[in-house]
């Protein structure tokens, strides 16, 4: 049963990635696109707590690193959405109540999650672009996530609570 | 650590260790270059993923389309807009012919060169864009080594260069666009012969252009001057004589002597459907190949 929920979860995270790059890129604003894989992990945080998002967001980060057509060093993405699921976590207690607290925690998520992204860009010098350049993406890619929580969250946080291990609940 | 977990100790070891984790697979391919211990995963993770992706561009592309009907009458009276102003440009084009039969007659050379060194095409059509919150601009076509694609080959369209494959699946190939920030083409100007290197931006939106580091600091391009491939040896990764785009500004500093020009590329990055890839004649694969003799 744990093999089920494991595949289950990941299924959700592999549809998020695809979606992100082969779907959403007709949508996208400047080449900038939500960013789903980053939803999924805060939905994680919310519903199932810090440890469990922070393992997702390892999962899914690495999928963002090694599907095609992602070009750059492998990590980066991993290395940002732990941190977001983790921090996620860390306040979800206040998120999960309240529809502002959850878009607040989105858009914090987002922006730390793009930033982290682009710090690393910038430390190993892979695809680094001017500051002025990053700052736009990241404020386009955190509007782009804000906008689209309220289409995406809800169902995602039904999906992940149906996806909880019994023994858990409480 | 608040209460709300009760008996459940807080998550540090965990996030320790997937940060190490992170680090580590950060430090393995970081250093690794192209020998990166990464490099298998990432072929694995694209067999898998890169048929999904195929299957899921392929559904969506009729949604695509009508979504283009709703959105086409703005979109079409911008196009009749640029459609006059290009008329009357051309207009006054047709009494500098003379001028342009010159430059004609030796872009048609540089481009008869590719058919000569015996290449076809691989039809390939995108299926998938990184986002741009990656910062880089690499984007994945539905062929690969199946249909005798091979990393290091010459991406086109009907407009010009597109790019070359980064590296293949079995059913997919990731393609660097010229536009990304690490892309370096070399480059010769249409009207002079002079070569130079073309550096991406790597910039988001409509912006996409590319900059040419000129090798000869006494030449000046002129506006509108063409600029196509000058080739590597053996055709990898760029096979001569592909038009890439044309001169739209020039500028120089006096600290450096050389001139740098803007140029604005043929093809459009935003909007990528069909491509072929360049491949050595007799290229055996699952598709057809489309030769320049049409056989």
């Amino acid at each position: 049963m744990a093999l089920v929920r494991g595949l289950g979860v990941l299924c959700i995270l592999l549809v998020a990635v695809v979606l992100q790059v082969a779907v959403f890129g007709y949508l996208s604003v400047d080449g900038v696109v939500p960013d789903l894989a980053l939803l999924v992990v805060v939905a994680a945080a919310l519903s199932r707590g810090p440890e469990f998002a922070a393992v997702l967001g390892f999962a899914g980060g690495l999928l963002l690193d090694l599907a095609p057509p992602a070009d750059h060093v492998a990590g980066r993405w991993a290395l940002a959405l732990v941190v977001v699921g983790y921090l996620a976590g860390r306040v979800r207690q206040d998120a999960r109540d309240s529809t502002l607290a959850a878009l607040v925690t989105v858009g914090a998520c987002s922006f730390v999650g793009t930033s982290i992204y682009a710090l690393t860009g910038l430390v190993l010098g892979d695809g680094a672009l001017p500051a002025s350049e990053m700052l736009r993406v990241i404020g386009i890619s955190l509007l782009w996530d804000v906008l689209i929580t309220p289409l995406v969250l809800p169902g995602l946080l039904i999906a992940l609570r149906r996806l909880r291990p019994p023994q858990l609940v409480y | 650590m608040p209460s709300h977990d009760p008996g459940k100790q807080p998550s540090k070891p965990v996030l320790v260790l997937l940060l190490l984790a992170c680090l580590t697979v950060l430090t393995l391919d970081a250093r690794g270059g192209t020998h990166s211990p990464m490099e298998p995963l990432r072929t694995a993770v694209g067999d898998v993923v890169g048929p999904v992706e195929t299957g899921t561009a392929v559904a969506v592309r009729p949604f695509r389309k009508v979504a283009g009907y709703l959105g086409s009458n703005d979109r079409l009276r911008k196009q009749v807009a640029i459609l006059s102003a290009e008329n009357s440009r051309l207009r006054s084009r047709v009494e500098a012919q003379p001028l342009d039969r010159n430059r004609l007659a030796e872009l048609d050379g540089l481009t008869r060169t590719a058919q000569r060194t015996g290449y076809s095409l691989v039809a390939a059509r995108v299926v998938a864009m990184g986002p741009s919150q990656s910062f880089s601009r690499t984007v994945t076509i539905d062929a690969g080594s199946s249909s005798g694609v091979r990393p290091n080959e010459t991406v086109v369209n009907n407009d010009g260069l597109v790019g070359r494959v980064l590296r293949v699946t079995r059913t997919t190939a990731t393609v660097l666009l010229v536009v990304d920030k690490d892309s370096v083409v070399g480059g010769r100007l249409g009207s002079n012969l002079e070569l130079g290197f073309l550096h991406g931006r790597g910039t988001t939106g409509n912006d996409d252009q590319l900059d040419l580091d000129l090798m000869d600091s006494s030449v000046s391009p002129a506006r509108g001057d063409v600029v196509v491939t000058w080739g590597s040896q053996g055709g990898a990764p760029y096979v001569a004589g592909i038009p890439v785009g044309k001169v739209v500004s020039v500028w120089s500093t006096p600290r450096q002597m050389a001139k740098h020009a803007v140029i604005q590329p043929f093809v459009d990055f935003t909007a990528l459907d069909v491509v072929g890839v360049v491949v050595p004649r007799g290229t055996q694969g699952d598709r057809k190949l489309i030769t320049a003799g049409g056989e």
